[in-house]
C-alpha cells in the first residue's frame, strides 16, 4: 500500500467536512466560520506534518502516487503532439511514448516513460517499464531528432527497465547501452525531467542530457530501494533503510552535481495541482532550451562530454 | 607463467589462503584439480572445461607480450554517500583490498597484444564483485581516453555484478562518463572490442560492454541485464539453465563469438591485425575526405 495514499485519507476526510461546513454555512443563518477557520487550520497543521518534511521512503512513495501526473499529462499540454510509434524492427513498446510537438516557436522531440493509472492501463503499458524495443523506439527518435535538428525533451518515470524473459532474449544491455550511446552523440540540445520514478539504467536511457531537471518529490536511484535493499541484504523489506542509504532524493541529487534545477510541487505533492505543476515544468524545459540553443553542436556536446566527465570526482577529494 | 616485472611489483604478498590450497574442486563437475595444474590450464578446469573466474593479473599475463603499464593506480575511493550498514563502505573496501592485492574492481593500462599495441582493461570480481563504482568508472574512461589520443585499439574483458550500491547515483552515472568515452573513442574510428566473462551484468552490461565493435564472450559465462533471481521472482518461475549463458547471447545474436580461454588470445591478435589492415574511415569521412591520422 501506498503510504502517502494512507496518509492522505485522513485529511481528504477533513476537506470533505470543511466543504461540507461551508455549503452549510451558506445556507443557514447561524455563522460557523469559526468553526470552519478551526478545521481549516488543523488541516493546514496536519498537512504540514505530514508532507513537511519527507523522509527518503516517503517520497519514494510520492513518486508512486497513483494520481501522480504521468509523462502523457506532460506531454497533453504542449499545443500540438504527433506520436510516432515503433522501433522499426519487432513492435511498438507502450511504456514508451514519443513523437515531434511544437513547444512555442520550436519543434521539439518529446520522449516519455508511460505507466498506467488502473490495472487495464498498467498491462498495456507494463507498469511503465520499457523493453528493448521500447529503448530502440527511443534510440530512433533520437537520430530522427539530431537529423532534423530539434532538441530532444525527455520525462523520466520508471521502476526500472523490464527485466523479463523476452527483455533478456532481445538484449536488454545492448538496448540501454545504445540509447546511452546515442544520446551522448546527439548534436541537438537534450533536456530530462525525472517526473516520478528515476528507476536505474531504465531511466538512464532517457536522461543523458545537458539539463536535468527534477520534480521535488521525485527520486532517482541506482537502483529501486526494493532491488537495494535485496541485493545488499537479501531482503526486499528492508527497503525503507536502503532509501534511506541510497542519496535518492532531488535535492540530493542536487548537491552531487547530478541534478541542475528542483522544480517545486505543492504542499502535498503534484498531483494536488497537476495542472500548475505541468506548467511550471513547462517553462523550466523552455528556459534550458532557450540557454542550451545559443550553442552550436561541437560546443554543445562538448559541455555535455566535460558534464559527465567530471562526475564521480568526488571520490578522489 | 612467467611473472613480468609489474605484476611481481603489484603482488608483493602472497594471497595466503588460496596459495596455501593445494587442491581445488571444479564447481561444474567437482573434480579435485591440483592448484598449479590448474593454473597452468589457465584456470580451466583439464576434466570438463569450465572456465573458472580469473584474477585481473592472470588474464593480463595471459595476454601481453611482456610489460604493461598500468595507468589510474593512484585513484582510490572515496566514500560519497558516507555508508554503513553491517560494515563502512571504507571497511569493505579495505577488507577487499587486502583479500585480492587489487586497489579497484578494474586494472587498466598499455601494452602489446601479439605485437600490437593496445589499450587494455581488465575486471576483476574478486574486488566487490567487479562493481562499477566512481574509480572503475575514471579508470576505464581514463583507458579509453589514453586510447583515442595513441590511435590504439582498445579492449576490455568485463566481470561484474553491475553498479555499486553503496555509491548510489554517482555509481550509475559512470554508465554515462563510460559511454562518453566509448562515443568519442568509437566515432574517430578507432577500434573497440569487449570480451564478456562471467558473470557481466547490469550497469556494465548496459554500457560500455554491448556497445564494441567486436564483443567476444567466455564459454557458459553469465551475461545479461537482469540478475536471474531478479527474473526469476518477477515472472515466478524458474528459468531454463542455459539461460543468459554466452552460447545463449550467440544464438539469440547479441555477440559476435564464444572462444575457449586457450583461444582467446590468438583471436584477438587475429581481431587487431584485421583492424590494423584498414584504411581508417569514420561517419565524418564517408564522403571520401582524407582521415585523420
Amino acid at each position: 500500500m501506498n503510504l502517502i495514499v494512507e496518509r492522505e485519507k485522513g485529511l481528504l476526510e477533513l476537506e470533505r467536512r470543511i466543504e461540507e461546513l461551508r455549503q452549510a454555512n451558506a445556507q443557514q443563518p447561524v455563522d460557523m466560520s469559526s468553526e470552519i477557520r478551526a478545521l481549516e487550520e488543523k488541516y493546514a497543521q496536519i498537512q504540514r506534518e505530514i508532507f513537511g518534511s519527507m523522509t527518503p521512503w516517503e517520497k519514494v512513495h510520492m513518486a508512486r502516487h497513483p494520481n501522480r501526473p504521468t509523462a502523457a499529462d506532460y506531454i497533453s499540454q504542449f499545443p500540438t503532439f504527433d506520436e510516432l510509434h515503433g522501433d522499426r524492427h519487432f513492435r511498438d513498446d507502450h511504456a514508451i511514448i514519443g513523437g515531434l510537438a511544437r513547444l512555442g516557436e520550436r519543434a521539439v522531440m518529446l520522449v516519455g516513460e508511460q505507466r498506467g493509472r488502473d490495472t487495464k492501463e498498467n498491462l498495456k503499458r507494463n507498469f511503465g517499464m520499457p523493453s528493448p524495443e521500447g529503448y530502440r523506439k527511443v534510440q530512433r527518435l533520437a537520430k530522427l531528432a539530431g537529423r532534423m535538428g530539434v532538441p530532444v525533451v525527455t520525462f523520466v518515470d520508471t521502476k526500472g527497465a523490464d527485466p523479463g524473459i523476452g527483455s533478456e532474449e532481445r538484449s536488454q544491455s545492448e538496448a540501454i547501452a545504445a540509447c546511452l550511446y546515442e544520446f551522448s552523440i546527439a548534436p541537438v540540445p537534450i533536456v530530462a525531467t525525472v517526473i516520478g520514478e528515476g528507476g536505474s539504467g531504465g531511466a538512464l536511457a532517457l536522461s543523458i542530457a545537458d539539463r536535468i531537471i527534477m520534480l521535488e518529490h521525485s527520486y532517482y536511484s541506482v537502483a529501486s530501494p526494493e532491488g537495494c535493499a535485496a541485493i545488499l541484504w537479501s531482503d526486499a523489506g528492508k527497503a525503507d533503510e536502503a532509501a534511506a542509504h541510497l542519496k535518492l532524493t532531488a535535492q540530493d541529487l542536487k548537491r552531487f552535481g547530478i541534478v541542475d534545477e528542483i522544480v517545486p510541487e505543492p504542499l502535498g505533492g503534484a498531483h494536488r495541482d497537476p495542472g500548475g505543476t505541468i506548467a511550471r515544468v513547462m517553462k523550466a524545459i523552455e528556459s534550458a532550451l532557450d540557454d542550451l540553443e545559443t550553442l552550436p553542436a561541437d560546443r554543445l556536446r562538448e559541455a555535455r562530454y566535460l558534464k559527465y566527465r567530471q562526475m564521480g570526482n568526488l571520490a578522489q577529494q | 607463467m612467467p611473472m613480468p616485472d609489474w605484476l611481481r611489483h603489484r603482488r608483493s604478498k602472497p594471497q595466503e589462503a588460496e596459495e596455501a590450497a593445494l587442491w581445488t574442486k571444479c564447481p561444474k563437475c567437482s573434480e579435485l584439480v591440483y592448484r598449479r595444474d590448474l593454473a597452468a590450464n589457465l584456470w580451466v578446469c583439464p576434466r570438463c572445461a569450465h572456465h573458472f573466474r580469473m584474477t585481473a593479473f592472470d588474464r593480463i599475463n595471459t595476454l601481453v607480450d611482456s610489460d604493461f603499464t598500468e595507468i589510474g593506480t593512484d585513484i582510490l575511493p572515496g566514500d560519497p554517500l558516507q555508508w554503513t550498514d553491517k560494515k563502512s563502505y571504507p571497511a569493505k573496501l579495505a577488507a577487499d583490498r587486502e583479500k585480492s592485492q587489487l586497489t579497484e574492481g578494474v586494472i587498466c593500462g598499455f601494452g602489446n597484444v601479439g605485437g600490437f599495441d593496445a589499450a587494455l582493461g581488465v575486471m576483476d570480481f574478486h574486488f566487490r564483485g567487479g562493481t562499477m563504482g566512481t574509480v572503475v568508472g575514471e579508470r576505464i574512461t581514463m583507458l579509453l581516453e589514453g586510447a583515442r589520443e595513441r590511435k590504439v585499439p582498445c579492449i576490455i574483458f568485463t566481470a561484474s555484478g553491475g553498479a555499486r550500491m553503496e555509491e548510489g547515483m554517482l555509481a550509475l552515472m559512470q554508465m554515462a562518463k563510460t559511454t562518453a568515452a566509448v562515443a568519442r573513442f568509437m566515432e574517430e574510428g578507432n577500434f573497440f572490442i569487449t570480451v564478456l566473462t562471467d558473470p557481466t551484468t547490469g550497469g556494465v552490461s548496459a554500457s560500455f560492454a554491448f556497445q564494441a565493435d567486436v564483443i567476444v564472450a567466455e564459454p557458459k559465462a553469465m551475461i545479461g541485464f537482469a540478475g536471474r533471481r531478479v527474473i526469476e521472482q518477477t515472472i515466478r518461475q524458474k528459468l531454463p539453465e542455459q539461460f543468459q549463458t554466452a552460447e545463449f547471447l550467440l544464438e539469440k545474436g547479441h555477440i559476435d563469438m564464444v572462444v575457449d580461454r586457450h583461444d582467446m588470445k590468438a583471436t584477438l591478435v587475429r581481431m587487431l591485425d584485421y583492424a590494423s589492415r584498414g584504411a581508417k574511415r569514420t561517419r565524418a569521412n564517408l564522403s571520401g575526405a582524407p582521415a585523420p591520422t
